[in-house]
């Protein structure tokens, strides 16, 4: 299972930086929410995913899955969604006041 | 802290006092006061020529860096002691001049008197330091102080560029400088001169011995002005004329002179050494006498002439390092003693040179020597002054400088009797070249002082009215002038006293055996002495090729030398090209496009992670413990995999949006089914909070365009999204892999074990958020506060007006 789930992560990976390197901001942000995704499972899935059990310990059982790989999504989850939010404001309000969000023309001017 | 360490310190510290007499008392000159510290500090050096003619060497240690081996030591020998005395004497002399040649009215003094003494102290450190990083910090001031001197009248433009070049050429050379001194460094493992002169075996079998060889000498020959690197003196003209007489003629030049002669013990005695020093020195001569003649400036042709000068007494040097070779027999030390003694007479007939074309700009309001002439009888004392200085340098009896031309011929002469280093082959030229070009520095004194005082008056060119210079003004020169006489009636005041020392010091006798060196100078050797016609022939030669000047001066238009050196267009050439080259390697890597940065990182990632995973051969799968993949999973992969690959696709902003929400919640159900509640009940909260921010302002976001660009934009982004993805994939099978084949304990069942019994709860993953590692939750708290303000400011805040978009 952890062949065919790193494979997806290449996928996610993939779309997520081809999006990063589109002309639209609104799609690098898209990219980044995706980037975010493909580390988590990432992360998820070097820890393991041979567990029986949830790591609850009212269940008694024998095999858990790994309880810190789940810590740091949890945490890195948060994160990225402050950062998603972040960089969906700057996307508003680059828009807003340049009205373009082409990275081409957001390049700054000519006399830089 | 011994004395001679307050005599470094004294100049810097007497500097800061200086903007306070400008100010404070601006009655009086600040010249004035600043005289007093050279003078003081010249009579305290003199008392040192008893104790350095019994043969002693003064060493005082004082620890800077000790760790480093960096120490301000002093070292203080017949060579360092010769140097310093001519810094305070002449510096004595120039401050005494440039009272009356700089108004005090119209010149910031307290600038001009803060460099220059800046200048004194970094050049006094130079010469007494016995630590070689100490006098690498103490060259670079003078660079610095040098070119503060040269940009002295800043705002005209010739002087800012003689600065920036002077600045670039000695600072270029004294950086390489330093790398020789780390790779001495590197070869004793000290910096302590007299430590690293004891290894001198040691570097000879090193083989870092032609580096470090190379690298310090670009040093020496960029302070002293040797062929390539001379061009940066004839623009250092642009100073005022007594930081001219004093830098550029008497101590800051011969920096490097000094910097040869004290490591010629390291070096010496091997073929580069002899081919660098002397081959560069006689290069130099000859072609800073052949560019002298051609100057019409006063000023030029004695920069020209400090060059040439400088490059004979390097030559000097050089041949007497074969000395060396030869176990230090008699004979081929003559060479060295001519070159210290040269260097004595050069700084004394230079600096008067120098005054006396201070006096005559000063008075006339030009150095143009087209424009000058017929002032002998106007001005008598400085006619006498230049004739007896420029009458040294052309080597004309009774002045000093005759007595080491002399010497100067004889040994080059001897020079052909060294038979190793390929020198019965090129042996010759050394004769020659130096005979060719003392008929040039013959012909180019004799222009500086007969254009200038003899021939027609022509009033109407000048722009002052000219007369004879204040006597204060003269006053320097004229003691200048007496020593050139004195030392060429006299010379063997100097010869136990000063010279021996020095030379001792250049060939310390514990290496050699040689107790002294007998030294003595006599300007008449009688008849059967061939340096003697060499210099009859000179002068000969020298008045006819003065007296058919016009005719054999178009040789220069024939060869297409012009008065700036032909070198200077290939500096000028070079720094254009390295600006407009840096330019353009900048305009075409900084686009200012963020794709064309993601690219790079992107691309340099790719190949960095490839280059080691192929490196290490870690291109490995391992499927031992690996799960068994149900039938769902499948089907889930490949919906969050088409959701995934949709979004570049999809030009409709809502239907993106719920793309990749989709594949977010589709993350949510696969924690759920790798066991993760927690997660999953956060992913799904995340996300569809995500989704209702999207949603939110999608309205105010713009429409999805379709991408319109060129098939390669696309190819290319294509192919690195491709090799990010597989590089990834790449990496976690890799890791997975490796990780079965070394399999150590997991951390997390400690967490398992005792979540219960130390963190009181039964829900592992909050446990370790909230009671293991709770540091981490509370800083990422800390992250989503900053973030909720960042969203608040960059809503709320409007900056109308004063932002700049």
């Amino acid at each position: 299972m952890e062949i065919l789930i790193a494979i997806l992560i290449g996928v996610l990976f993939s779309v997520a930086t081809y999006l990063i390197l589109t002309k639209s901001l609104f799609r690098v942000v898209l990219g980044t929410v995706l980037l975010s995704h493909g580390a988590h499972l990432l992360i998820l899935t070097m820890g393991g995913l041979g567990g029986k059990s949830a790591p609850l310990l009212g269940e008694e059982a024998a095999n858990y899955t790994d309880p810190l790989p789940q810590a740091l999504i949890l945490t890195a989850i948060v994160i990225s969604f402050g950062m998603t939010a972040l960089l969906l404001v700057m996307t508003y309000r680059t828009y807003k006041v340049h009205q373009t969000d082409d990275l081409d023309q957001l390049r700054g001017r000519s006399d830089e | 802290m011994s004395l001679l360490h307050i005599a470094i310190i004294a100049p810097f510290l007497f500097a800061l006092t200086v903007p306070f007499f400008y100010k404070k008392i601006s009655s009086i000159h600040t010249g004035w006061f600043v005289l007093v510290l050279p003078a003081v500090l010249f009579v305290y050096l003199l008392t040192f020529i008893p104790t350095m003619a019994s043969g002693e060497v003064i060493t005082h240690m004082l620890n800077w860096v000790p760790s480093l081996g960096i120490n301000f030591n002093i070292h203080l020998d017949g060579l360092a002691l010769l140097f310093a005395l001519l810094i305070t004497g002449i510096g004595t002399l120039v401050v005494l001049y440039s009272i009356f040649y700089l108004d005090k009215n119209k010149e910031s003094l307290h600038n001009f008197y803060f460099y220059l003494l800046m200048f004194m102290g970094a050049m006094l450190g130079v010469v007494l330091s016995g630590n070689l990083m100490v006098l690498y910090v103490f060259w670079e001031l003078t660079s610095l102080s040098s070119a503060l001197l040269i940009g002295y009248w800043y705002n005209r433009e010739k002087s800012r560029y003689g600065a920036q070049k002077s600045m670039l050429i000695t600072v270029s050379g004294g950086f390489a400088m330093l790398a020789g001194f780390s790779l001495l460094y590197v070869m004793t493992g000290t910096f302590t001169i007299t430590e690293i002169i004891a290894q001198a075996d040691v570097i000879a079998q090193s083989s870092l011995f032609i580096p470090a060889m190379l690298l310090v000498l670009a040093g020496a020959f960029t302070k002293s002005a040797q062929f390539p690197f001379h061009i940066w003196l004839p623009d250092a003209m642009e100073a005022p004329t007594p930081v001219s007489a004093y830098l550029h003629s008497a101590t800051m030049v011969k920096a490097g002179i000094y910097l040869v002669a004290r490591l010629s013990p390291v070096f010496s005695g091997s073929s580069e050494w002899f081919w660098l020093v002397s081959g560069f020195g006689l290069f130099t001569l000859l072609w800073g006498s052949f560019n002298a003649v051609r100057q019409t400036d006063l000023k030029s042709i004695l920069a020209y002439s400090t060059i040439s000068q400088l490059g004979m007494i390097m030559s000097m040097l050089g041949v007497g390092s074969a000395a060396a070779f030869y176990g230090y027999k008699a004979g081929f030390t003559a060479a060295t003693i001519a070159a210290i003694f040269h260097l004595i007479n050069h700084s004394t007939f230079k600096g008067s040179l120098f005054m006396v074309a201070g006096i005559v700009d000063h008075e006339t309001g030009t150095r143009d020597i087209r424009k000058l002439g017929g002032l002998m009888t106007i001005m008598p004392i400085t006619f006498t002054i230049s004739v007896i200085g420029a009458f040294s340098m052309a080597g004309i009896y009774p002045f000093n400088g005759f007595l080491s031309k002399e010497l100067f011929l004889e040994s080059m002469l001897h020079a052909t009797d060294i038979t190793s280093f390929n020198m019965q082959s090129l042996g010759i030229l050394f004769p020659v070249v130096a005979w060719v070009a003392s008929v040039f520095t013959f012909v180019y004194s004799m222009i500086l002082v007969f254009k200038t005082f003899r021939g027609k008056y022509q009033p109407e060119k000048l722009e002052k009215k000219p007369h004879e210079a204040p006597i204060g003004m003269l006053i320097p020169p004229i003691v200048l002038a007496s020593l050139v006489v004195f030392f060429g009636f006299f010379p063997n005041v100097l010869s136990n006293t000063i010279i021996e020392p020095a030379v001792k010091a250049i060939y310390p006798a514990s290496l050699t055996g040689i107790e002294s060196f007998d030294i003595h100078f006599s300007a008449w050797h009688g008849f059967n002495y061939p340096p003697l016609y060499m210099t009859l022939t000179i002068i000969a030669v020298g008045i006819l090729m003065y007296l058919t000047l016009a005719k054999w001066q178009k040789i220069y238009a024939f060869l297409r030398l012009h008065k700036k050196d032909p070198i200077n267009y290939i500096y000028d050439g070079f720094l254009d090209k390295l600006v407009s080259g840096s330019a353009k390697v900048t305009n075409l890597q900084m686009t200012g496009l963020l794709r064309d940065y993601f690219v790079y990182m992107n691309v340099f990632l790719i190949a960095l992670a490839f280059y080691t995973l192929y490196h290490f051969n870690a291109f490995a799968i391992d499927t031992t413990n690996v799960a068994p993949i149900p039938i769902y999973v499948w089907i889930l992969v490949g919906i969050v995999a088409a959701a995934a690959l949709a979004v570049p696709f999809i030009n409709n902003r809502v239907a993106a949006i719920i793309s990749v929400g989709f594949v977010g919640f589709l993350v949510a159900l696969f924690f759920v089914m790798f066991r993760a509640p927690d997660l999953a009940l956060t992913q799904l909260l995340v996300e569809t909070v995500t989704t209702a921010l999207f949603l939110l302002c999608f309205y105010h976001l713009p429409e999805l365009r379709k991408e319109k660009s060129k098939p390669t934009f696309k190819w290319v982004n294509l192919f690195i999204s491709l090799g990010v993805g597989s590089l990834v994939t790449t990496m976690a099978l890799s890791a997975m892999a490796f990780g079965n084949k070394k399999p150590f304990e997991s951390i997390s069942n400690y967490f398992i074990e005792n979540s219960h019994d130390l963190g009181g709860g039964d829900n592992v993953v909050n446990v370790i958020l909230v009671d293991f590692r709770g540091m981490d939750t509370m800083l990422e708290i800390l992250v989503l506060g900053i973030a909720a303000l960042g969203v608040v400011t960059l809503i709320k805040l409007r900056m109308n007006g004063k932002e700049d978009v």
